[in-house]
C-alpha cells in the first residue's frame, strides 16, 4: 500500500503494509533514528512523535492513519549545524546519560510548549507521564523542557522562527 | 604535579601518587557493575606491570596514539562510552597531553581489531586504567615529537614547546606534527614515567566540557547501534524458548518461510530465528513462528511464594568477608533484623541491539557490550573458530547499568550471520525478552544482629548475608544464552565464591563505622534458578539498605540522633565530612513534621574505598493508601578531586532516582512456568508523577585528593534512607523491598 | 428552559400531593433539629477494632472515592458530581473542626447515614446515596465513625455547589425524600440463606451498586421497577447487572467475585472508568464480603438460559481459536475494509490473545463492551486509553484520540460491532464519537490503580507444549 504523508516538512510517499506502525515506517523506510523502540506497545514512549501537532506513540499508530497526515520527529526540530530551541536547551542542561529516551522526551514537550509556551512545572511533568526515564535524569529534562519554553517564548518575541 | 613516579605499579601505588592525574577520571564512572580488579580476558603476550594502566598490557605507543602525515590523530581505547561522558572524558586527557584541540581526535574506542585489550568497561575503573594509559602515551608522543623537531632544528628540545598540533621553535618557527612523524617513531614501548602537564597549565582537563555525544543523541545523528545501517542489511528476531532449558521439539516454519520478506527461518538446534528484508517484516515472522515452534518443558522456576524468604534454605558455602573481636554476647540491647531485596532488572528502555556481518571467514558484530574482547571470545567459542576469526566493536546502546542483554544479543546476531552470508544482520531484542532474558540483580536475604554497649556506642555486629554471585559475565560461551540452545549445549559456568576487596554480593557488607566486634559472613548460594548478574552497585543496595537501617534503629535505641549517631561512629575525617554535609544541605533538624511526613537519612562509602555518600530526604506517606511520595532529597558526595562537577551531580543524581525506583515499586515477579514481569505494565518503574521536587547534590571539593568510582555511590544509602524516612513518618520500618504501597499500608495498618 | 420548568412543576406538583397525604409527615421529612456540636474525640480514645471495622466498611463503601478530589488529600472532599441539576461538591468528611465532620457527634453522624441529614439538621442532596446508606445498621456505623474521626484532620473547604434555582432549596428535598426515601435501617429476609442476606445488605447498603446500575428518573430518583438495568454515569456506561447484562460470556457469582476482588476476569477484561476504584476498594476487602456481594448480584441476574451459556462458550472458544493464529485471522466484513485495516494494524497487536488479560488486551469476543447497548465505553477506552497506575503493575494501553479522525474510528467501532457479535449495528456511533471528540461528552479518565489487585502470575507461555 503507498500512503503519501509529510514528515519534517516533505512529501513522502511509503509503500508498505498498511499495518506497518509508524516507527518502523521512520526508522526503516524513511531512515530517520529519533524515534526509538523501547517497548513496542505504547508503554515507554520511547517512539514519541508529533502527527498534526499532537504527542503520539509512533510504535502503536499503524501507517493506514497517516494518509495526509503531517509528522514531526526530532530530525524536524533542528541539526547539529543549527539546533532547535528545545535541543539547543537540552545541550545547555547536558540533559541526558544514555540519552536513548530522550527524543521522546522531546517531542513530547515540544507538543505540550507549542500548544502552551509557558506551560508551568506541574504541567510539564503532568504531560511527561506516558515517557520512561531509566538512568534517572528526570530533574535535567524537566530543567531543559522550562529552559526550552523560555528560549521558545525569547524566539517569537524576537520574531523569529521556533 | 609535572612528573608522575609510576614506580609503585601496584593499585595503590596508582591511587595514591597519581594526584591530578587520578583527578580527570572523575568524569567516567556511570553506573558499571563491579567484578573486580578485570583487565583482560588473557595475559598480555608480554605484560609490563611496572607501565601506568593499561599501558602495562599494551605497551607500545601507537597502540594508543597515531598520528599521520597530515598532522590527523587518532587515539584509540579499549573502553567503551556508555552514556557516562567516558569519550568526552578521553578527549580531554588525550588533547591536553598532546597539545592539539580536542576537535581535531579521532577517538577509536573498544574494537577487537583496533584497540587495546582492556577487558570490560566497568566498575567505575576506566579512567584509571585507560585514562592513565592514554594520558602518559600522549604525553610521551609529545616529547618524541619535541625530539624530532629538536633533531631537525639543532635545537635542545627544552627550548622547544608544542602548542595545537605543532612544535614551535624559540624564533616562531614551527613544525606540524604531520611533518614530523615518520616511519614507526611511534612504534615505541611506553616508558614507565612520563612529563605529565602540571595543573595549573591544564587548557582542557579540569573544565566542564560539554558532552560530545549529547549533540548527535538530541538530533537524531546516528550513534546508536540501533541507528546503524549498512548496505543489503537484514532484520532478525529471535525465538526464545517458554523458559530455560526448553528445546525445541517441533517446528514447521513452512508458512513463516512464504512470509512476505522473510529471507530465512533460522534453526540450528533449540535457537531459533527469523530474518526479513524489512524489520517489521521481521517482528511478524516472529509472532508467527512462535506460534508453530513446539518445546519442551525445560526446567520451572521455583515456586515464588516466599521464594527470597525461603534464599536461607538453599544450599550455601560461607565466606568470612570479616572477622575481628568476639561476637556472641548477649547484651542488655540487642537489635536484630532481616532485611530482603528481591530479583531486580537493568531494565534499558532500549532493548539490546547488535549488528553482525560474516565476509571473507570473519564475522564482525558491531554491539553495545561493555567488553568486546571477553564477548569476542565467547562467541568465537560458540562458532568453533579461533577469536582471529570474529570482530567485536562497541557502539553506543542505551544505559546499561550493569550486565544485561546486549552480550548476548550480539551472540545471537553472530549466530544467525552465519546463516546469511555477506549480509549484515540487524538483531533486536523485543521488550518481553528483554525484561525475561537478562540477567538480573540477584534476591538477597540479610541478617543483622547487633549489640549497643552501654556507652551508647555499638559493642557488636553480626552480619550474614544469603545470595548467588552477582557476575555471570561472558566468560566462557556457556555464558550466553544462545549458545545453550546449540544442539551441543554449551553449558553455563558454575559461580564460585571469591571475597575480594571491591566485593561482589558482599560489597559493602563491613559497615564503615567503628565497631569492635564484628563478623560479617557471605552464605553464598551457587544455585541461580534465575539468571542473575551484575547490577549497578552489586551487593552493596542491599547490604547498605539493611546496614544504614539498623543504624536507624540502633540510633532509637540510644535514643540519639540519627545524624549523631552515625558520627559517633565514625572515624574517618572524609566520612564525617560528607555526613555533616548532607545534614546541613538538608537541614537537617529533630524538629517535629507534620502527620504523614518522615526524614530520613543514610551514608556509605562506596566499597569502602571508593566515593564517599551520604543524603537525607524527607517524603511523605498517605495513610489511607500507603503510597510514599519523596518530596526532597539532599546528598553530599566526596569523589576525590573534582574534575567535571556537572558528570558527578548527573549520576548521583540519577543513581539517586534510578534506586528509588527500585526501592519503591521494582520486583521481578515469576511463575513456576515463565517470568510474568514481561514490561512495563507488570514491572513499574518510577514515571515523572513520582519524581521528587528537587534533588540537590553537594559535591566536596578536594583538590589533590585521587579519583574515587563515583557512579554506583548513591544505590546503596537511597533505600535506606527511604526506609528511615518511612519509619520516621509512620513508626513503621520496612525491611522487604519493594515498599509497594501495599506493603506500607499493610505496615501502617489503619 | 422548558424541561427546567417541567421540573420546577413536577416537584410542586409532588409538594402538594404530600401536603394532600397530610401536613403532619411533611413536618417531619422536613424539618430536623441541629444536633449540638461536640469537642473533637480523642483519637486514641476509639477502639482500634472498631477502626479497623470501620476502615473495611468504609471501603466497602468507597467513601474515599466521592470524598476526595484528584490530586486532594483523602476525605477531605471537593470532588465536582455532576447532576442533571447542577455540580455538587462532596465535603470534608475529616475530623477536622472547622472544615469537617470533627464537631459530629456520634449520634449526628449516624443520623446524616440513617435520614440523609447533617448535624445542623439540613437536608443532604443525595449525591450522598443515604438512600442506600440508611440500610446500614447503628453498629456498622459506630465502626464508620470510629474510622472517619481517627483520620488525618485537614482544613479544606469544597468549592460551593452549583445548583441553580429552585434546586438549591434543600427543603424541596423534604419532597423528594418523601417521595423516594424510605428509612432503613436493613431487615434480612427470613427465608434465605445468610450469604444472601449479606450481600444484599452490603449491595443495597454501603455498596449502593444501584447508585449506578439502576437508571434515575427526572428526579433523579433510581426507578425501583428498572432495578440493575444500567445507565450512564458521568460519560461512561454503566451495564446492566440485571437478566440483560451484556456480558458475552454469562456472569456468575465466582466470576463476578473474582472479578470485584482483582479488578479483572479472563472473560471479561479489565474493570476501568469509574468501576475502577471500586474494584481497587474491593481488593481489600475480606473475601467472604465479596463473595456475599457477588451472591447477591449473580441472583439478581439470574440463571443464564442454556442459550445464553452456548453462545458464552462460543465466544470463549473463538477468542482462543484466535489467540492460537492471531495473524491468520482475518474477518470477512465487506465493505468495512477501512475499519478491518485500522483494528489488524492498530489493535490486534495487543488484542490478539497473545498474553492473558489483564496485561494483554481482551479479545473483543470476550467484551461487554462491544456487545453493550451503545458504544460509548470502547469510545472512551480507543480514545483515552488506560494510563499506568502508580508504581503498582497495571493494564496499560495507549490512547489513540490523536490519531483517529472521526470517520476512521466510526469505522473501526462499526467494524467491531460486526466481527465480534452477532448483536445489530449501534445506531448512535457517530454522534457519541463526535461529542466525545470535541468534549461535549467529558470523559473522566481514572487510573489503573483499580487492577492493583491482579496478580502477577500470568503466564507468558507462548505455544502450549506438548
Amino acid at each position: 500500500m503507498a500512503v503519501t504523508l509529510t514528515v519534517n516538512g516533505a512529501s513522502r510517499q511509503v509503500d508498505a503494509d498498511p499495518e506497518t506502525p509508524l516507527l518502523y515506517v521512520l526508522r526503516d523506510h524513511l531512515e530517520l533514528n529519533g524515534a526509538k523502540y523501547g517497548c513496542g506497545i505504547g508503554q515507554c514512549g520511547a517512539c514519541t512523535v508529533i502527527v498534526d501537532g499532537e504527542a503520539v506513540l509512533s510504535c502503536v499508530t499503524p501507517l493506514l492513519l497517516l494518509e495526509g497526515r503531517k509528522v514531526t520527529t526530532i530530525e524536524g526540530l533542528g541539526t547539529l549545524e543549527k539546533p532547535g530551541p528545545i535541543q539547543q536547551a537540552f545541550i545547555e542542561e547536558q540533559a541526558a546519560q544514555c540519552g536513548y529516551c530522550i527524543p521522546g522526551m522531546m517531542m513530547r514537550a515540544q507538543a505540550l510548549l507549542q500548544a502552551d509556551p509557558s506551560a508551568s512545572e506541574a504541567t510539564i511533568r503532568a504531560h511527561l507521564e506516558p515517557n520512561l526515564c531509566r538512568c534517572g535524569t528526570h530533574m535535567r529534562i524537566i530543567k531543559a523542557v522550562m529552559r526550552a519554553g523560555e528560549l521558545m517564548r525569547q524566539n517569537s518575541q524576537s520574531g523569529g522562527a521556533t | 604535579m609535572t612528573v608522575s613516579d609510576i614506580g609503585n605499579p601496584t593499585r595503590r601505588g596508582l591511587l595514591a601518587g597519581g594526584g591530578s592525574l587520578i583527578v580527570s577520571f572523575s568524569l567516567l564512572s556511570r553506573a558499571l557493575a563491579q567484578e573486580g580488579e578485570v583487565q583482560g580476558t588473557a595475559p598480555p603476550a608480554q605484560p609490563k606491570p611496572d607501565l601506568p594502566g593499561s599501558l602495562s598490557g599494551a605497551p607500545f605507543l601507537d597502540a594508543w596514539i597515531r598520528i599521520d602525515a597530515s598532522g590527523g590523530v587518532s587515539v584509540f581505547t579499549g573502553k567503551a562510552e556508555l552514556g557516562q561522558g567516558m569519550k568526552t572524558a578521553i578527549l580531554q586527557i588525550a588533547a591536553e597531553e598532546l597539545e592539539v584541540d580536542p576537535q581535531v581526535i579521532n577517538l577509536i574506542t573498544a574494537d577487537t581489531g583496533q584497540t587495546p585489550d582492556e577487558g570490560y568497561t566497568a566498575g567505575s575503573q576506566s579512567m584509571q586504567n585507560s585514562g592513565t594509559a592514554i594520558r602518559h602515551a600522549a604525553a610521551q608522543v609529545r616529547e618524541i615529537l619535541i625530539a624530532q623537531a629538536a633533531a631537525r632544528w639543532q635545537v635542545p628540545a627544552d627550548q622547544l614547546r608544542a602548542e595545537n598540533g605543532r612544535v614551535i621553535h624559540p624564533d616562531g618557527q614551527a613544525l606540524d606534527y604531520g611533518t614530523l612523524v615518520s616511519n614507526e617513531i611511534l612504534h615505541v614501548e611506553a616508558m614507565p614515567q612520563s612529563r605529565l602537564k602540571p595543573t595549573d597549565r591544564f587548557r582542557v582537563m579540569g573544565k566542564p566540557m560539554p558532552r560530545v555525544d549529547i549533540p548527535a543523541k538530541v538530533t537524531g545523528t546516528p550513534i546508536y547501534v540501533h541507528d546503524m545501517r549498512l548496505p543489503g542489511m537484514v532484520h532478525a528476531r529471535v525465538v526464545r524458548p517458554p523458559r530455560p532449558g526448553a528445546t525445541l521439539t517441533s517446528l514447521d516454519a513452512a508458512a513463516v518461510e512464504q512470509m512476505p520478506g522473510v529471507v530465512a527461518v533460522v534453526r540450528n538446534g533449540s535457537f531459533l530465528a527469523v530474518v526479513a528484508e524489512r524489520e517489521f517484516q521481521a517482528i511478524q515472522a516472529m509472532r508467527a513462528l512462535e506460534k508453530v515452534a513446539r518445546w519442551s518443558e525445560g526446567t520451572k522456576f521455583p515456586n515464588p511464594a516466599n521464594f527470597v524468604q525461603s534464599l536461607k534454605n538453599l544450599p550455601s558455602q560461607e565466606g568470612v568477608v570479616a572477622e575481628q573481636g568476639q561476637v556472641g554476647t548477649t547484651g542488655a540491647q540487642t537489635l536484630q533484623a532481616t532485611f530482603t531485596r528481591p530479583y531486580q532488572i537493568h531494565g534499558s528502555i532500549g532493548p539490546s541491539c547488535a549488528v553482525a556481518l560474516v565476509e571473507n571467514g570473519v564475522t564482525t558484530v558491531w554491539s553495545h557490550t561493555q567488553g568486546v574482547y571477553p564477548d569476542r571470545k565467547a562467541i568465537s567459542e560458540m562458532l568453533g573458530v579461533p577469536p582471529e576469526q570474529v570482530r567485536v566493536i562497541h557502539v553506543e546502546g542505551s544505559g546499561c547499568y550493569g550486565h544485561n542483554g546486549a552480550d548476548d544479543a550480539a551472540a545471537d546476531a553472530a549466530l544467525i550471520a552465519q546463516a546469511v552470508p555477506g549480509r549484515p544482520v540487524r538483531l533486536q531484542w523485543m521488550r518481553e525478552q528483554e525484561h525475561a532474558w537478562e540477567p538480573y540483580g540477584p534476591a538477597m536475604l540479610t541478617e543483622v544482629r547487633a549489640v549497643l554497649g552501654q556507652n551508647g556506642r555499638i559493642a557488636e555486629w553480626s552480619y550474614d548475608l544469603w545470595s548467588n554471585t552477582h557476575s555471570t559475565r561472558p566468560g566462557p560461551a556457556g555464558s550466553l544464552l544462545a549458545p545453550r540452545t546449540l544442539p551441543t549445549p554449551f553449558q553455563p559456568p558454575p559461580a564460585k565464591l571469591s571475597i575480594t576487596p571491591s566485593g561482589n554480593g558482599d560489597r559493602n557488607a563491613v559497615p564503615l563505622y567503628t565497631i569492635p566486634n564484628l563478623r560479617v559472613i557471605w552464605h553464598f548460594l551457587p544455585d541461580m534458578p534465575l539468571r542473575v548478574s551484575a547490577l549497578r552497585a552489586l551487593g552493596a543496595y542491599t547490604n547498605v539498605f539493611a546496614i544504614e537501617s539498623t543504624m536507624d534503629e540502633l540510633a532509637l535505641m540510644a535514643n540519639a540522633d540519627p545524624v549523631e549517631f552515625r558520627l559517633r561512629h565514625m572515624d574517618d575525617p572524609r566520612g564525617r565530612a560528607v555526613i555533616e554535609a548532607a545534614a546541613e544541605e538538608f537541614g537537617w533538624s529533630g524538629e517535629s513534621l507534620p502527620e504523614g511526613r518522615g526524614r530520613g537519612f543514610a551514608f556509605a562509602r562506596y566499597k569502602n574505598h571508593a566515593a564517599y555518600l551520604a543524603m537525607a530526604l524527607d517524603l511523605e506517606v498517605e495513610k489511607e493508601t500507603g503510597r510514599t511520595r519523596i518530596i526532597r532529597v539532599a546528598a553530599a558526595i566526596d569523589s576525590g578531586e573534582v574534575v567535571n562537577p556537572d558528570g558527578i551531580r548527573n549520576q548521583t543524581e540519577g543513581g539517586i532516582l534510578q534506586a528509588t525506583s527500585w526501592t519503591l515499586y521494582e520486583n521481578v515477579t515469576f511463575e513456576e512456568n515463565g517470568i510474568t514481569s514481561v514490561d512495563w505494565s507488570t514491572y513499574p518503574i518510577m514515571r515523572f508523577g513520582a519524581v521528587p521536587e528537587s534533588v540537590s547534590v553537594r559535591i566536596m571539593d578536594r583538590p589533590g585528593q585521587p579519583f574515587l568510582g563515583t557512579g554506583e555511590a548513591a544505590q546503596g544509602p537511597t533505600p535506606a534512607a527511604i526506609a528511615n524516612a518511612i519509619r520516621h513518618a509512620t513508626g513503621k520500618r520496612l525491611y522487604d523491598i519493594p515498599f509497594r504501597a501495599e506493603r506500607v499500608k499493610a505496615a501502617i495498618g489503619v | 428552559m422548558v424541561p427546567m420548568v417541567m421540573r420546577v412543576l413536577r416537584i410542586l406538583a409532588g409538594l402538594a400531593i404530600l401536603l394532600a397525604l397530610g401536613a403532619g409527615a411533611f413536618v417531619a421529612y422536613a424539618w430536623h433539629s441541629a444536633i449540638d456540636p461536640v469537642e473533637p474525640p480523642d483519637r486514641a480514645g476509639f477502639d482500634p477494632a472498631l477502626v479497623s471495622r470501620g476502615a473495611e466498611l468504609a471501603t466497602v463503601g468507597n467513601c474515599n472515592v466521592c470524598h476526595t478530589a484528584p490530586g486532594g488529600e483523602p476525605f477531605t472532599g471537593g470532588l465536582g458530581i455532576p447532576t442533571p441539576f447542577g455540580t455538587i461538591y462532596s465535603t470534608n468528611i475529616t475530623p477536622d473542626p472547622e472544615t469537617g465532620i470533627g464537631r459530629w457527634s456520634e449520634e449526628a453522624f449516624i443520623r446524616a447515614m440513617r435520614k440523609g441529614v447533617d448535624r445542623e439538621g439540613r437536608h443532604l442532596y443525595p449525591a450522598f446515596p443515604y438512600d442506600h446508606y440508611t440500610l446500614v445498621s447503628d453498629e456498622d456505623n459506630r465502626a464508620l465513625y470510629a474510622f472517619l474521626m481517627t483520620r488525618k484532620p485537614v482544613a479544606a473547604t469544597p468549592p460551593a455547589n452549583e445548583l441553580s434555582f429552585p434546586f438549591n432549596m434543600r427543603v424541596l428535598l423534604a419532597g423528594w425524600k418523601a417521595l423516594y426515601f424510605r428509612e432503613g435501617p436493613f431487615q434480612p429476609e427470613p427465608n434465605r440463606p445468610e450469604e444472601w442476606n449479606r450481600g444484599r445488605y452490603l449491595v443495597e447498603g454501603l455498596s449502593h451498586c444501584g447508585a449506578c446500575h439502576t437508571p434515575r428518573n427526572r428526579l433523579g430518583a433510581e426507578k425501583q421497577d428498572e432495578y440493575f438495568a444500567g445507565a450512564e454515569v458521568e460519560n461512561w456506561t454503566v451495564y446492566a447487572i440485571n437478566a440483560s447484562s451484556p456480558a458475552p460470556v454469562p456472569w456468575n457469582a465466582d466470576s463476578l467475585a473474582f472479578y470485584l476482588r482483582h479488578g479483572w476476569h479472563e472473560h471479561h477484561g479489565a474493570s476501568r472508568g469509574s468501576m475502577a476504584p471500586v474494584t481497587a476498594n474491593l481488593g481489600s476487602v475480606s473475601e467472604a464480603d465479596v463473595k456475599a456481594i457477588a451472591a447477591y448480584v449473580a441472583d439478581v441476574m439470574g440463571s443464564p438460559g442454556q442459550e445464553r451459556l452456548t453462545r458464552g462458550e462460543a465466544a470463549v472458544a473463538a477468542a482462543r481459536k484466535e489467540a492460537e493464529a492471531p495473524l491468520a485471522m482475518r474477518a470477512n466484513t465487506a465493505g468495512n475494509a477501512i475499519g478491518e485495516a485500522i483494528f489488524l494494524g492498530a489493535c490486534q497487536g495487543c488484542h490478539d490473545g497473545r498474553r492473558p488479560v489483564p496485561f494483554g488486551g481482551l479479545n473483543f469476543h470476550l467484551s461487554s463492551a462491544v456487545n453493550a447497548p451503545n458504544p460509548q465505553n470502547i469510545i472512551n477506552v480507543a480514545l483515552f486509553g488506560l494510563p499506568a497506575a502508580k508504581g503498582e503493575p497495571s493494564a496499560i494501553m495507549p490512547a489513540y484520540r490523536s490519531v483517529l479522525s472521526e470517520d476512521q474510528l466510526v469505522a473501526l467501532l462499526d467494524y467491531m460491532r460486526d466481527r465480534f457479535t452477532d448483536q445489530p449495528a449501534w445506531t448512535d456511533t457517530r454522534e457519541r464519537v463526535r461529542a466525545t471528540m470535541n468534549g461535549e461528552r467529558e470523559v473522566p479518565i481514572y487510573r489503573m490503580d483499580g487492577t492493583t489487585q491482579a496478580p502477577p502470575e500470568t503466564s507468558m507461555r507462548t505455544a502450549p507444549w506438548p
